[in-house]
């Protein structure tokens, strides 16, 4: 264990040294680019006085149900469109052209639509994730071998017998593969709900810090932002180990 | 053995389509299977043996004549197929213990059951083994039990044993033909091998070239049970020299 996280160790202590150096040495003020140090101040201050893990949790909240709504609906639209050609053909037009739009576009209305309170950030949140889970969920229930469902056929099995222990854990490897994806994503999803308009969250947090040019608050929330992602990463990466063993 | 069929055919025939038109595969084929009878069918590449196992199992649907059993509805089947066709996520043991899942028996009866059949196929140390780590003749056993674990009433085994050692072969010919007598089913077994029909069957049929039609059906009048050295009877021999004539 402790060899294995030696190199992880060793580049957080390089890149904070270089930072710290750059900082200390080159003349760049505070306010643009703030020290590790002052960042860590900056952090302890905003954990006593409790906002910081107000604004946490709020888009913590956010990126969870979205992720959740995003990847219930595209499981399930996935299978459904890997299940029928013609579903597929009617609905691929409207998909493929909700993925040209970038999300930042429909941001703003969607949060005139549904109010600055966490409901957009949700939406949006679950719309970000949503495309990759349904694409992989597709692909996934597709490579089902035709051969397991002759197997399923041959024992009278019911369609709930062939959908949990043939479809599930056949396209599982491909469906966490999209999470991956998803996870990742749904943080920019909840983030970019929250510069629009919002009171609260991180998001917010970073809007603020950048108009009082509290630049350590930015960094701060960069910071979260980034341990938030890497959390729901690793979550992915367990999910998969506990139900991939069989792999590799 | 009783004289009302358990499964008739009636001038089966079976087309698929393709690029250039139909591909017709079976053709009138026309014969009965009796209860507890085993039928070995031999024919060339291609000439729809698989496809007559498939039909039976009722996975296809015939394109002409009729398949009927004995009791009106399809009997309980175990199907070998002519790859392992393992579910890669489940170890051997869950592999084998599939068909009682399906069929609702309860877990401490299914266990037993399982464990029971490990020993006779001799996979014994491998019950928590995935299939990625089995040889392709110890898959192929795993399949062979599957078929078996539920004690179906029919038979349908797809070259069951192409894929294993000699030695193992013919140990697995001695098994079958031991829990076929003892546990009096209905067996249907696709095979390339003379000498394996000819030690196995009271039937065999032979097909000819796609589309396949019944060449021959030979009635295997050899005494029971059939020791190895029975292959060097004459009447073994002209059995052979019968059926691989009509193979051409
Ligand atoms: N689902 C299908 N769609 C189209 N063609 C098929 C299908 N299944 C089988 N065929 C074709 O039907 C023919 C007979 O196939 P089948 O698998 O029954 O042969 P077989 O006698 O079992 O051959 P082998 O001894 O090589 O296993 C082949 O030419 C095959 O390409
Ligand atoms: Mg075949």
């Amino acid at each position: 264990m402790i060899r294995r996280l030696t190199p992880i160790l060793l580049s957080a202590f390089a890149f904070l040294l270089g930072w710290h150096l750059l900082t200390r040495y080159s003349g760049i003020p505070n306010f643009i680019l703030p020290s590790p140090l002052s960042v860590w101040m900056r952090f302890l201050r905003a954990v006593s006085d409790g906002s910081l893990l107000r604004h946490t949790r709020v888009t913590l909240i956010e990126i969870l149900l979205g992720l959740f709504a995003g990847v219930l609906f595209a499981v399930v639209v996935g299978y459904l469109l890997a299940k029928s050609r013609s579903l597929e053909k009617a609905l691929s037009p409207y998909l493929i052209a909700s993925q040209a739009i970038p999300i930042i576009a429909i941001a703003p209305l969607l949060a005139i639509w549904l109010g600055p309170g966490i409901l957009s950030k949700v939406v949006i949140c679950a719309l970000i994730v949503f495309f990759p889970v349904l694409v992989n969920t597709i692909v996934g229930v597709r490579a089902v071998p035709t051969a397991l469902y002759d197997l399923m056929n041959s024992l009278h099995a019911t369609r709930a017998h062939i959908l949990w222990k043939v479809e599930v854990p056949a396209s599982l490897p491909v469906v966490l593969g999209g999470l991956r994806i998803g996870a990742t994503l749904s943080v920019i999803g909840a983030i970019v709900g929250e510069l629009v308009d919002a009171r609260e969250g991180l998001g917010y947090l970073l809007r603020v810090g950048d108009f009082q040019y509290d630049t350590p608050m930015v960094f701060v929330a960069v910071f979260i932002l980034i341990g938030l992602a890497l959390t729901l990463y690793g979550f992915v990466l367990l999910l998969e180990k506990r139900f991939l063993k069989w792999q590799k | 053995m009783s004289h009302t069929p358990i499964l008739s055919i009636r001038s089966l025939g079976a087309m698929f389509t393709n690029e250039n038109g139909g591909l017709r595969v079976l053709e009138d084929v026309t014969f009965d299977v009796h209860p507890r009878e085993f039928v070995c069918v031999l024919g060339p590449s291609g000439s729809g043996k698989t496809t007559l196992l498939r039909l039976v199992a009722g996975l296809l649907t015939p394109t002409t004549g009729q398949i009927t059993f004995a009791r009106k509805q399809q009997p309980r089947i175990g199907m070998v197929f002519q790859q392992a066709n393992l579910m890669a996520w489940r170890t051997v043991e869950q592999n084998i213990m599939l068909p009682l899942e399906v069929d609702g028996v309860g877990e401490r009866t299914a266990l037993e059951k399982t464990r029971e059949m490990i020993e006779l196929m001799g996979l014994q140390g491998f019950e928590d083994s995935y299939p990625r780590d089995l040889s392709g003749g110890m898959a192929q056993r795993v399949a062979i039990a599957r078929a078996l674990i539920h004690d179906p009433d029919l038979l349908l085994l797809d070259e069951p044993f192409a894929s294993l050692d000699a030695m193992t072969r013919e140990h697995m010919w001695n098994e079958l033909s031991r829990i076929w007598q003892a546990k009096q089913k209905t067996v249907i077994m696709v095979t390339h091998s003379i000498n394996e029909s000819l030690f196995l069957a009271d039937r065999v049929l032979v097909l000819t070239q796609r589309p396949g039609k019944i060449k021959m059906d030979v009635e295997v009048d050899l005494p029971r049970p059939r020791k190895d050295d029975i292959r060097y009877t004459p009447h073994f021999g002209k059995l052979a020299r019968k059926l691989r004539q009509a193979i051409e």
